[in-house]
């Protein structure tokens, strides 16, 4: 360090933390990239998602909602053309979900770190000049992230249902297999996520100065409050098992190995 | 200070010495002993080599905020960082807290901090209810009541990037502590500041720079008391801004919810 003598130098000495303070955004940075790079090859990679004998559709495909969808794979109907083979169909849905996790709180404190270095950690000078954080366009666009929390409880409405149909053997009677048991995961873990939402918590009654007239509500917002003391968890839990659940229905309808089955 | 406790050594420590304009960080070796904190090696270097050395501290329980600096570069109530979280042979920086002005060494002039406090309008009575009338449930206090907690150590506005790495925000911007005290009055069940044309949430907007924060959680993981500075007052003020300014549909089909 060379050795600041004015208070203005001091100032300027990025940091004097001596832990490892980058750690935490690098990995923050490697774990979202990963999953960026394993969205946008899975995404236009454009087949596998469907395992028409179990019934399972892959997350990053549902709903699938183009024409451009396998047979089978639409339960929700085809409202969207296919447009071009550049045109996947998860172009229409992953905007939403996309935009929920951009939009949302945790992912915002993620990425600011880690990627934008606004501060790369607490006490790290970061690296701009200039600072107006969510005042002004584009990032003052963050507030309608309740819109896209609308939109998730939509998708994850969707992803439950994709659960119980995956309850079926390749006879159509009940069964189940170790696909359906990490779709259950996924979808228990991403109705976590969903629901315990900052927007969602505010929304359910964090809005209400008096819980004492609202007695239900005051109740449901406990219940999401103590939920989204794990939003950050969640967050990452579910990152992790929609892109597993995924991998796993498109080796398997790749056939890469048989589904090992359960129950039929 | 001949080894009377088994488990003492000599402690390294850097410390700032200057004032308001011209400084350096000087070194130091001063005796510890077991179940020391910092602000025990500052006050043994007063009392043993550098008897100006500029510090301020109080209650050594944590608990009248006085204490604040930064050790190793992290924003810390000196009396309640014990020596035990760095190894003996460690050299430990302890600088004044870079985001006020320095008056002389470890002390910094925290005005803004007083300044600010001032802009926030004070709770607003409730009409036709003397004080001591005053009726309110548990549960309906209880989220205004976490943020009582504050000891006003400052160090939550320390270390906020907003003005700690710019500080031409300070004129638009209150920091986390001021903004807390917005969503504490904001969500009190007995404010009347509405009733009387104010507005808090917008309030927070425009006048306290709530836009600023993005929510990186600085200040919650330094607040000494623990006060979830960014789950439970900043978040939520945002969300009750966003009630009113940005969800043009949620307008249509909500009433304000008191
Ligand atoms: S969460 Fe907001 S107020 Fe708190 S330190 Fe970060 S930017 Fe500042
Ligand atoms: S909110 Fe916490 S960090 Fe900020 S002044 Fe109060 S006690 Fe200190
Ligand atoms: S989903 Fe993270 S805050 Fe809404
Ligand atoms: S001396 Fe009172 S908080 Fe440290």
């Amino acid at each position: 360090m060379s050795a600041p003598t004015t208070t203005s130098a001091l100032r300027r000495v990025r940091t004097l933390r001596t832990d490892r303070w980058w750690l935490p955004p690098l990995g923050t940075a490697l774990g979202l990239g990963a999953f960026v790079v394993y969205g946008l090859v899975r995404t236009f990679m454009n087949q596998w998602y469907w395992v028409p004998e179990y019934h399972y559709l892959a997350p990053f495909f549902s709903p699938c909602l183009s024409d451009a969808c396998v047979p089978g794979a639409s339960h929700l109907g085809t409202p969207f053309p296919d447009l071009a083979p550049w045109v996947p169909p998860p172009v229409f849905v992953l905007p939403f979900v996309l935009g929920f996790r951009l939009t949302c709180y945790y992912y915002r404190k993620a990425y600011y770190r880690s990627f934008w270095a606004s501060p790369p950690a607490c006490a790290v000078t970061e690296p701009h000049r200039r600072y107006t954080g969510e005042t002004r366009f584009p990032l003052i666009m963050q507030n309608v992230h309740r819109y896209f929390f609308y939109a998730a409880l939509l998708v994850a409405g969707v992803l439950t249902y994709d659960t119980v149909i995956a309850f079926r053997g390749p006879d159509g009677g009940f069964g189940f297999g170790v696909g359906t048991l990490l779709m259950l995961i996924n979808v228990v873990l991403l109705w976590g996520y969903t629901l315990s939402c900052h927007s969602c918590r505010h929304l359910i009654g964090g809005r209400i100065n008096h819980f004492s007239k609202h007695p239900v509500r005051y109740r449901m917002w406990t219940l999401v409050s103590r939920l989204n003391g794990h939003h950050m968890g969640l967050a990452w839990a579910s990152l992790l098992s929609v892109a597993l659940v995924d991998l796993y229905v498109m080796l398997i309808a790749a056939g890469a190995f048989p589904d090992p089955r359960l129950f039929n | 200070m001949e080894g009377t406790v088994e488990m003492g050594y000599r402690a390294r420590l850097r410390v700032w010495r200057g004032d308001a304009d011209s400084g350096e960080l000087r070194d130091y070796e001063v005796d510890a002993e077991e179940g020391e904190v910092v602000l025990d090696l500052l006050h043994r270097l007063q009392a043993t080599q550098c008897p100006d050395l500029a510090v301020r501290w109080n209650c050594k329980a944590g608990k009248c905020g006085s204490c604040s600096a930064e050790v190793n570069g992290r924003p810390r109530l000196t009396c309640m960082t014990r020596m035990s979280l760095f190894g003996e042979e460690e050299t430990i920086t302890v600088t004044p807290m870079r985001t006020f002005p320095v008056i002389k060494d470890l002390v910094c002039d925290v005005s803004y901090n007083y300044v600010k406090a001032r802009e926030v309008p004070a709770f607003s009575p409730p009409g036709g209810l003397e004080p001591g009338e005053y009726r309110m449930h548990q549960r309906d206090v209880e989220r205004s009541q976490e943020f009582r907690k504050c000891i006003e150590c400052f160090l939550c506005q320390d270390t906020c990037h907003v003005i700690r790495d710019h500080s031409e925000n300070k004129e638009s911007f209150s920091g986390p502590r001021f903004l807390m005290r917005v969503a504490e009055l904001e969500m009190h069940p007995l404010d009347s500041h509405e009733e009387k044309g104010g507005n808090r949430p917008e309030e927070a907007r425009g006048d306290h720079g709530l836009g600023f924060c993005n929510i990186t959680k600085c200040c919650t993981e330094v607040c000494p008391e623990h006060i979830g500075i960014t789950d439970n007052a900043l978040i939520p003020l945002k969300e009750r801004l966003a009630d009113q300014r940005y969800d043009p549909l949620g307008r249509l089909f909500r009433r304000k919810n008191r």
